[in-house]
């Protein structure tokens, strides 16, 4: 087990200093560097040449790179420029922020996935079945975007039930007590996060729809009948517990399309997250931002990939062994 | 009058209503066990021994059913009008079944001592602990080596002979009046066979228990059965005492499975095959459902279906032989093997 998580954080490293040296050469490809944008005159010369040194970008690009390896290796981020402040510090801000919507999101897919799939598989080709299977590839196969703006259409305009953007109410909220705070603050988690889960729970459904499936036809399960252990018994114990081992996978697996998915959500519902800042950035130019959320993300999936394994690990006997 | 038997099942007919047809895979089955008895019955794959099994158990799923008129009674109780939940609770306590292939029959992500303390905390009041104990006990009389150790291990940790002999102590955990034992030794190696039987007998003369012992392999049946069922396409179509059987095989089909299997101290060049193969249970043949395979059928065994003639006590064989037996002197190239050779 330790040596599987030592393996493990091994190539996760080697991962992120692949993705950083990516992000490097690409940088590198396009002309010019992030201080020769001509179009702001504002910025003095001066400035400019010593933020170059800073940067290390007045020297060769092998003394670049290690450079750059160097602080990222310190910590040191770079600075924003559209912000006028060390990246570290925007994204000790913003990253939590998307944490929450994100860790919010994974765990209400999930449940929701797998309550429909073991659902689904236990009445399987009946109405419900079908209707269920139905609605929920309508919601996964319409464009996130269309999604996450029909539902604050829905539920934010016509019905408005729930409030449209933001993490809260800007104006009300100094004046709340922390419970009332709080009940805001979840108001406004509603939206974004129903998003989310529309998105990804068909899939999620079908793996373990189908991974029920698969399990159902195993001899164990007639074993269990002739033990005489009963049919929901079986659904819940046996079958759902194998049935569970290649959904952790697919947790792993869908953290970058979750991570995708809340782009768009936090840009359509202006949830002040990791994404919402990342488009911002890409839009001002600010390099350091951008690849600094680039490597935050991806440092996100490799986590989520890990604790996918570990979890693998756990929950199967035959690979714990190992 | 003889006493009540411990089962009793009458014309049971399974069939598999799908979108190709009817498979009539068990059609009008009877025969009984008594207590303590060890019945053995055979025939090749596809014959429906594996679905008598099951069908016993009510076990059948769609799109298979039992249909009525079957009769299944266990210790005078009528299994086929039983509710699903009464149904459930004869499962693995009067009934108990083994399988042929003990690392698929468990559960791979729970620990042997768990599956079979699942089986007292399905059936009766008892707590984690008594039915864990219990396990452990079970483990050291089938045999386990270190059963406290053990009982922690799971299913991929354990040999094959050792996951077998799991499998019989979780069957035997309520001490069932009925085991069927479906094939429990073909997945295992041939000393370990040895051993599995054994200790099912051991444990038969223990318990008092009944064995339903399900194998395609005489040699099996040979060693430990009183009684053998030989089933064909379906059917019965013989039944006798283990020695009766080996000693005055009446059916063709019987003779067929003897000349089979190898035979110590014979010399034989090569061992003999029943020519063709088991026919789709979609459409069994008209008439005698072996006769395409038969060197002694004529154009009767085409023609009539026929019922289980009494040969001698307790031994009955569905073939017109029985009332024409001067035709046994006469064998001839079966029609499915002539088929064969001009193919």
């Amino acid at each position: 087990m330790r040596r599987l998580l030592a393996g493990r954080l091994l190539q996760g490293l080697a991962v992120l200093w692949v993705v950083a040296t990516l992000t490097f050469v690409l940088l590198h490809i396009a002309p010019g560097d992030p201080y020769s944008y001509q179009g702001d005159r504002r910025v003095a010369p001066e400035v400019v040449a010593h933020w170059r040194h800073v940067y290390c970008l007045d020297r060769p690009l092998a003394a670049q790179y290690a450079c750059y390896l160097g602080s990222l290796a310190r910590g040191d981020l770079g600075f924003s420029i559209s912000q006028s402040r060390p990246v570290r510090e925007i994204l000790v801000d913003y990253v939590p922020r998307t944490l929450e919507l994100m860790s919010l999101g994974l765990i209400l897919s999930f449940a929701v996935g797998i309550a429909l799939g073991v659902l689904e598989a236990r009445h399987r080709g009946t109405f419900a079945d079908w209707g269920s299977r139905g609605i929920a590839l309508f919601f996964y196969s319409m464009p996130d975007f269309w999604l996450a703006l029909m539902l604050a259409l829905v539920f934010a305009y016509w019905l408005p039930i729930f409030p449209i953007s933001g993490i809260e109410n800007v104006i009300a909220a100094p004046t709340y007590s922390g419970w009332q705070r709080l009940a805001d603050h979840l108001r406004h988690l509603v939206l974004p996060v129903t998003a989310l889960v529309l998105m990804t729970c068909a899939a999620i459904a079908r793996f373990q729809r189908a991974a029920m499936l698969d399990v159902i036809r195993l001899e164990f399960v007639v074993a269990a009948r002739a033990k005489g252990v009963s049919e929901s018994a079986i659904t819940r114990h046996h079958v759902l517990r194998n049935a569970l081992l290649p959904i952790i996978t697919l947790a792993g697996l869908m953290l970058p399309m979750l991570l995708g998915g809340a782009v768009l959500v936090e840009l359509v519902f202006s949830w002040p997250g990791m994404g919402f800042i990342t488009a911002m950035a890409v839009g001002s130019r600010d390099y350091a931002l951008v690849t600094s959320s680039v490597l935050v993300t991806s440092a996100l999936v490799v986590a989520g990939t890990i604790a996918a394994d570990l979890l693998y690990a756990l929950a199967d006997p035959r690979v714990r062994a190992k | 009058m003889t006493p009540r038997p411990l089962l009793s099942v009458e014309e049971l007919r399974t069939y598999f209503r799908t979108s190709a047809g009817v498979a009539r895979a068990v059609d009008g089955v009877s025969f009984s066990i008594a207590a303590n008895e060890s019945v053995g019955v055979v025939g090749e794959s596809g014959c429906g021994k594996s679905v008598t099994s099951l069908s016993l158990l009510r076990l059948i799923q769609r799109p298979g059913t039992i249909e009525p008129g079957s009769k299944i009674e266990l210790e005078g109780t009528d299994l086929l009008s039983l509710d699903d939940e009464s149904m459930r609770r004869i499962r693995g306590n009067r009934i108990a079944m083994i399988f042929q292939e003990p690392m698929t029959a468990l559960n791979p992500v729970f620990t042997i001592g768990a599956q079979l303390a699942e089986v007292p905390r399905v059936h009766e009041h008892i707590t984690r602990r008594d039915a864990w104990a219990r396990a452990v006990e079970m483990l050291g009389t089938v045999g386990i080596p270190d059963p406290a150790e053990r009982a922690h291990s799971y299913p991929h940790q354990l040999s094959g002979g050792m996951r077998q002999r799991v499998m019989i102590g979780m069957a035997l955990m309520l001490s069932p009046a009925l085991l069927i034992a479906d094939e429990p030794t073909t997945a295992l190696d041939v000393t370990i066979q040895a051993q599995i039987l054994e200790l099912l007998a051991e444990l038969r003369a223990r318990t008092a228990m009944s064995v339903l012992l399900i194998t395609h392999d005489l040699g099996v049946v040979a060693e430990s059965t009183s009684r053998v069922i030989v089933m064909y396409a379906g059917e019965i179509v013989e039944q006798a005492g283990v020695r009766e059987l080996f000693a005055q095989p009446h059916h063709p089909y019987t003779e067929g499975l003897m000349a089979a299997m190898p035979r110590a101290g014979t010399k034989r060049e090569r061992l003999t095959v029943i020519p063709g193969a088991v026919p789709s249970p979609y459409e069994w043949p008209s008439g005698c459902r072996f006769h395409e395979r038969c060197p002694y059928a004529w154009e009767r065994c085409e023609r009539e279906h026929p019922p289980l003639y009494e040969i001698g006590v307790g031994h009955v064989s569905r073939c017109h032989l029985a009332v024409e037996p001067e035709r046994r002197a006469t064998p001839h190239l079966p029609l499915a093997a002539r088929a064969g050779a001009g193919a």
